[in-house]
């Protein structure tokens, strides 16, 4: 074997994801009432915050109306952002929040975020395949979108939200917790076993040899 | 080391979070170990398979009521 060291994950900067110099210009603008700044703010992240809304209820209706809340109480809040955090990572606080009393309203019997999980079952994955480079690489991005939309939607819900938050839009563990009033440990357990569990899931499309 | 460890230290491994003696351990089992280099590879593509996706853009009656609504309540809470 040539290296034991596999090294960390690598993110790229993806055009969404890139913060534009402006942004503390059109926040100040916003902040003063300027709704034109604040719309060029909203074309900017959209795209991202209606994934995370689709992603977390599932739900195509209630991801809209989520979406919509989350842009106009971060409008009408906007006096308390004191830019501590990026503009972003507070928007999808508020993005979370309405998320999630969608996902309640709908199942409330399915949806406990803050209940400790255990799920007794045996982390250590069975079964290991390789996948052989860049398997994403196999298929066309509409049909990857399909895929990642399948498993993810897949995982039950205290999985997914963290996910989410964690892989996704990349906030940190502390912020996480923070976020969905969970413990440290809590975010951390969930995260390992929502990463397995996608991993798991993904294995069937992306395993080496693997034919389309 | 055990391959459990390696599950329940895989988190923070990717993450870079260990401290540098655990991370050597662990180095050192998947030198040996090829079930949990594979698990911990994978892994670390499944993350960077999502999180290096860009989100599709907004199906355009979805965009259309997103602004409509933004229009009209902004106008109103600036009023």
């Amino acid at each position: 074997m040539s290296s034991s060291r596999i090294g960390p994950v690598v993110r790229r900067p993806l055009p969404s994801q890139v913060v534009k110099d402006d942004e503390p210009v059109l926040v100040a603008a916003a902040k003063a009432g300027d709704i034109s700044a604040f719309e060029t703010l909203v074309g900017r992240y959209e795209r991202k915050i209606f994934r995370l809304t689709q992603n977390i209820t599932q739900n195509r209706e209630d991801a809209e109306d989520a979406m919509q809340e989350a842009f106009l109480k971060a409008f009408e809040h906007l006096q308390n952002f004191e830019g501590n955090s990026r503009f972003y990572t507070w928007l999808v606080r508020i993005a979370v929040n309405q998320a999630l009393m969608k996902l309640r309203k709908r199942r409330p019997n399915v949806v406990s975020l803050d209940e400790e999980i255990d799920t007794g079952e045996d982390l250590v994955p069975r079964d290991v395949e390789d996948w052989g480079p860049s398997p994403a690489d196999r298929y066309a991005q509409t049909e990857l979108s399909g895929i990642l939309n399948k498993v993810i939607s897949d995982l039950d819900a205290p999985f997914r939200v963290v996910f989410q938050l964690r892989d996704i839009e990349e906030l940190s563990t502390e912020e996480t917790a923070e976020a969905l009033g969970l413990s440290v440990p809590a975010v951390k357990s969930r995260l390992l076993r929502a990463r397995l569990k996608l991993r798991q899931a993904l294995s069937q499309y992306f395993r080496r040899g693997e034919n389309k | 080391m055990k391959c459990k460890t390696i599950i329940t230290e895989l988190a923070d491994y990717l993450d870079e979070a260990l401290d540098p003696s655990l991370r050597t351990q662990i180095e050192e089992h998947l030198g040996k170990c090829q079930d949990c280099r594979v698990v911990v590879d994978t892994c670390k593509q499944t993350i960077e398979i999502f999180c290096n996706s860009e989100p599709a853009p907004l199906p355009p009656s979805t965009r259309l009521r997103l602004h409509e609504a933004l229009a009209k309540r902004l106008r109103r809470v600036r009023a």
